[in-house]
């Protein structure tokens, strides 16, 4: 449901930055509304050049920080990483699962013994093919891997395998549509390249601090990562990419996507440059983004960041660094300094021999492709749907499906794409059911739906019986005809239930009658509380008035 | 320089019954029956993975008895030779089993009751398994390598774990961080290495056949030096898992043996597509064993038509003339026996050196990165990350494996890549194309095994240089992924009574076939071919 996520980002995107600013003023004394860019400091950066913040201009409200942003552009790429849901890890025949007790999903391969050697788990591949395909990627027939190497102890190998020279696919695209209340629009944003990688294990600090342990299991886990091209302006396009990955390698099936587990992670590339400028400037990467929406909104602080940070002269102080989101205090931290490029000493793994894809073999997996996302967005657009129903059919693949079938059944397209985007919706999220969980089948909706327009029950009827059949299943004429819950379309038997009401409310009736109206309402509630919800209503609003207008 | 020591004949006025002192022993390992004076009448060497075999089916002798002896004789010459780390407490065990096999009628497999000596790189599950380094000190690996368990399962006795250069790098095995090896010639010359307690396990008759590694002649160097047959088998005929990587791609386990139908048959035990090895290969093991005839049934001339390469590159400069003679006469010998010789140049043959050290280099500094002290091995406490690091890897490696890590770190640092591990390659893919050409026009290609016989203990420890040069005749192969195979081919002068030389013979990728069936011959049919170290000082 990520767009249902970004639709609570704010769009004013200058509100954070205001309080961040109002909290710093307040705490100190002096005059540093500008802090906002000393945020970004190290204390002992702070401390070494205090008088500078207070050279900055006195007043940054946000008409402020607006004029100075309209100055800059922000060039933003994405490092995507993607957990594969693959059933053992990448390189030895561990099984592959998130959540098991620390190390004991692990083998002298994972751990990195001596002479453990790796050996590709081919799904791996499939699963590569099938991202690249998805991506609009060309493939390499023939790739390999090679080794990234760094130390850390959650590596036991002392390198990562991964791919350096010649990723599985490269040179693709995806296309995303902004959601209306971001100012909508259609993007196509580049992709650089997906590789194939191994996870690295995890560091458990102890609560004390003083010591860590390492946990091996996520260590060869496999990834995909997702290069893209710096081709995002803000937030919302940042996270509106992120948000179209998640939804593809779901539609794939190559991996759960899910943020909080870390089976997705982006870090983000942020520079900004004066407009017109075409080279870029220094970039600044951030970690630590858990979700769409704080990816959005680090962003744009990072980009109020740096952008203050140019219009007060100091740009030396936009750093190659890594900064930490911290979602908390809704602000990022240095977390390094990187002195230069880090030398990882790539060269092509020896363990390993190259990765040959046949022609047969690529064309085979993308025969199995599932409609993606976007092709269902236009298709959905075609058939007239309006780009919020569009949006949120297509998000999940699932209610797409279902949605399809639905409207497979013959249902008119509108009205299953409201009840799906209401009441349905409303109902899987009180009970934290996902739409497969449901009893009622595509099919049954499709007749729910029939059974109102061609006036067998009331759209009242309807919804009483829609929670029935999505908790229990059954069928919707079963169910009309158990109940006798067909509607009471007979002039005659509606205008008994008129008179009857009528009759048993003349005080009503007479100050209906010395125009008091509104009562008519209140009739036409009672009648159909006489008939149980069965009345056609514009045959019983027809009659009422006519009986209630009538002199005798 | 040393001169050829003529005739080789004389080293079989050595009997190997004065070697020991048991009787047992005798019976048990005698791969020679040789005990007398008359020259002429040296038979030639016999198998003895076969002649076990024959003993333990006819009942002569029981593994049992095998073992004892073995192990007797490792208690009393390891003093003096410190060819193993670690002597297995279950030798005995596994050889009772054994020979309850046989009193139950079971069918044994074709290693049953020979004793194995296996390289330390090599991991044996619950035995000590250290690479000769303070860094592994200690430690027992889970699991067995393939290779090993391959010669479990055929019922092979694995008695221990023999001594190297540190990882495999260096040539002497003075690299090892534990002790230095004796060359069974001469016990203060070297036995060649990495593999040096392999090889001079073998020469010494304190097992039947080894295991050794050979990446840049780790195999075929010692074998050379000690008097050994040692096979180097085409890169991916035997599962590297298990095996400690010091260069990935150019790793290989070898076989040692007192003979090459024992090098060759333990190959056969160990080769083979495995799995958990990307690199090994599905190609065919062929049934080395029927190409072992006994000389009786060989032709007049049994290597007729063979068509021999000699490399013009291995017998220049630099050569010992010793060295240089007696692969000449090698080389007439197997003339005599039919071949076809003609002289070969591989003009890339010295660019192999320099593209060894770089790419084994490069190579290692990234295998090692394994070993931080994090998960395993030895550990040094530290307050801080990198200080851990630091200290765990600066007091477990000893000078010879920093030297390379720190070699190949450069080699592959941005910048240099490019001028150094790429150009490795290259030459590499040269070297290659060399081999491939010369071995189009012939059957195998022979040189020196090494530019000289065993050198000095300590004689080239500070000059690494010239040590690394020694390795100019193996490398190559290497890079190739070639099979080649060193066997002894005569003696020159030094230690007290002469130094073994080995002649190498390289074959074809996947051809150790071949290579097995001419070194066979050659074997059985050197005169006085008895390569038994002399006496050993202080053992009666």
């Amino acid at each position: 449901m990520s767009t249902a996520l970004l639709r609570t980002i704010q769009p004013n995107h200058f509100t954070l930055l205001g309080t961040a600013l109002l909290r710093r003023t307040s705490r100190s004394n002096i005059s540093v509304r500008c802090s906002g860019s000393q945020a970004t400091t190290t204390t002992t950066h702070e401390a070494k050049q205090p008088s500078q913040s207070r050279v900055a201009p006195k007043n940054h409200g946000s008409n402020k920080l607006d004029e100075i942003l309209r100055d800059y552009e922000a060039v933003i790429g994405i490092e995507t990483h993607v957990q594969l849901s693959t059933f053992t890890k990448a390189f030895c025949s561990c099984p592959n699962n998130y959540g098991s007790e620390p190390n004991t999903s692990i083998c002298p391969v994972c751990m990195g013994l001596p002479g453990a050697l790796p050996v590709l788990n081919s799904k791996v591949v499939e699963f590569g093919v099938r991202l690249g395909l998805a991506l609009n990627c060309g493939l390499s027939l023939s790739s390999k891997f090679d080794r990234k190497q760094y130390f850390y102890p959650d590596l036991p190998k002392g390198y990562q395998i991964s791919q350096f020279d010649i990723p599985i696919a490269s040179g693709g695209y995806v296309d995303v549509d902004i959601p209306l209340e971001f100012g909508g629009g259609h993007k196509r944003f580049g992709v650089t390249r997906v590789h194939m990688e191994e996870d690295a294990g995890k560091l458990l600090h102890s609560d004390t601090g003083d010591y860590s342990q390492v946990d091996l299991n996520r260590a060869g886990v496999p990834l995909l990562e997702i290069v893209s091209e710096p081709d995002m302006r803000s937030g919302i396009e940042a996270a509106e990419y992120a948000a179209e990955m998640q939804r593809i390698v779901r539609y794939l099936g190559v991996s759960n996507g899910n943020m909080q587990e870390g089976s997705l992670r982006c870090d983000v590339n942020v520079s900004i440059r004066p407009i017109g400028q075409a080279e870029f400037g220094t970039k600044v990467e951030i970690k630590n983004l858990n979700a769409f929406s704080a990816m959005s909104r680090a962003i744009d602080f990072e980009i109020k960041r740096q952008a203050l940070l140019y219009n007060q002269g100091q740009e030396d102080q936009i750093v190659t660094e890594t900064r930490l989101w911290e979602e908390g205090a809704q602000k990022s931290v240095s977390m390094r300094k990187k002195e230069g490029l880090a030398d990882y000493r790539y060269f092509p793994e020896p363990d390993l021999p190259e990765v040959i894809l046949t022609q047969d073999y690529v064309d085979s997996i993308r025969a199995t492709l599932p409609e993606l996302p976007e092709a269902k967005r236009r298709r959905y657009e075609a058939m007239g749907l309006g780009m919020q129903d569009v949006l949120f059919l297509a998000n999940e693949a699932s209610v797409a499906d279902y949605f399809d079938a639905v409207i497979g059944e013959g249902a008119e397209v509108k009205l299953a794409a409201n009840w799906l985007m209401s009441d349905i919706a409303a109902y899987l999220k009180n009970e934290e059911l996902s739409i497969n969980d449901v009893k009622l089948t595509p099919k049954e909706l499709a007749a729910l739906i029939a059974a109102i327009k061609d006036g067998t029950i009331s759209g009242k009827i309807g919804k009483q019986i829609l929670f029935e059949l999505l908790a229990k299943g059954g069928t919707v004429q079963g169910m009309i005809k158990a109940k006798n819950l067909v509607q009471i379309t007979d002039p005659a038997e509606i205008e008994k239930m008129v008179l009857k009401v009528i009759a048993e409310n003349p005080k009503q009736l007479e100050q209906y009658r010395n125009g008091k109206t509104k009562l008519q309402g209140y009739f036409a509630g009672e009648v159909m509380k006489m008939s149980k919800g069965k009345a056609n209503p514009p045959l019983l609003n027809k009659i009422l008035v006519e009986k209630l207008n009538a002199k005798d | 320089m040393l001169s050829t020591l003529q005739p080789p004949r004389s080293l079989s006025l050595l009997p190997l019954r004065r070697f020991h002192c048991s009787k047992t022993i005798v019976s048990a390992a005698s791969s020679s029956p040789a005990t007398t004076s008359d020259a002429a009448s040296v038979s030639p060497p016999q198998s003895q993975i076969l002649t076990t075999r024959r003993s333990l089916l006819s009942g002569e002798t029981t593994a049992s008895e095998i073992a004892k002896s073995y192990l007797s004789r490792i208690r009393l010459t390891e003093p003096q030779l410190k060819c193993f780390l670690h002597v297995s407490e279950n030798a005995l065990k596994d050889a009772e089993e054994i020979d309850q096999r046989i009193a139950r009628g079971e069918e044994l497999g074709p290693l049953a009751g020979v004793i194995i000596g296996v390289k330390d790189n090599i991991c044996t599950e619950g035995m000590p398994s250290t690479a000769a380094s303070r860094i592994l000190e200690h430690y027992r690996p889970p699991f067995d390598a393939t290779a090993v368990k391959k010669i479990k399962e055929l019922g092979g006795i694995v008695v221990g774990k023999t001594n190297m250069d540190e990882f495999g790098m260096g040539s002497t095995t003075e690299a090892s961080a534990f002790q230095v090896t004796a060359n069974p010639w001469d016990l203060t010359r070297v036995p060649g290495g990495s593999s040096g307690g392999s090889a001079a396990a073998v020469a010494a008759r304190q097992c039947m056949v080894s295991l050794g590694s050979d990446t840049g002649g780790s195999v075929r160097q010692p074998a050379s030096f000690c008097g050994v047959v040692g096979l180097k088998p085409t890169y991916g005929r035997v599962s590297r898992f298990g095996l400690m990587a010091y260069a990935s791609s150019l790793d290989v386990i070898g076989c040692f043996g007192s003979t090459v139908a024992d090098a060759g048959m333990l190959l056969h035990a160990i080769s083979g597509y495995d799995r958990f090895d990307s690199t090994s290969s599905k190609q065919d093991v062929p049934e080395f064993e029927s190409q072992f005839l006994s000389v009786d049934r060989f032709e007049s001339k049994p290597l007729k038509g063979v068509k021999v390469g000699v490399i013009r590159e291995t017998l220049e400069e630099g050569v010992d003339s010793g060295v240089r003679s007696a692969t000449q006469e090698a080389a007439s010998h197997l003339e005599a026996l039919g071949c076809v010789l003609t002289e070969v140049s591989l003009p890339s043959f010295s660019l192999g050196l320099p593209a060894y050290y770089v790419i084994a280099s490069s190579e290692s500094s990234s295998n090692l990165s394994r070993y931080d002290g994090v998960r395993y091995g030895n550990q040094v406490m530290a307050d801080e990350l990198n200080k851990l690091y630091e200290c765990s890897r600066g007091e477990g490696f000893g000078g010879e494996v920093k030297m390379r890590i720190l070699m190949g770190t450069y080699a592959l640092s941005a910048g240099y890549y490019d001028a150094y591990y790429k150009r490795a390659q290259q030459v590499r893919t040269l070297i290659r194309k060399d081999f491939k050409a010369a071995l189009e026009q012939n059957d195998i290609l022979i040189s020196p095994a090494a530019p000289s016989a065993a050198y000095k203990i300590g004689e080239k420890k500070n000059d690494p240089l010239a040590m690394y040069a020694g390795d100019i005749m193996t490398v190559n192969v290497n890079l190739a992924g070639l099979p080649a195979i060193v066997l002894p081919c005569g003696l020159v002068e030094g230690g007290p009574s002469g130094l073994p030389v080995g002649l190498q013979m390289i074959g074809a990728v996947f051809d150790e076939e071949k290579l097995l069936k001419v070194g066979h011959i050659f074997e059985q049919t050197l005169k006085g071919s008895s390569f038994l170290p002399p006496l050993l000082p202080n053992v009666a």
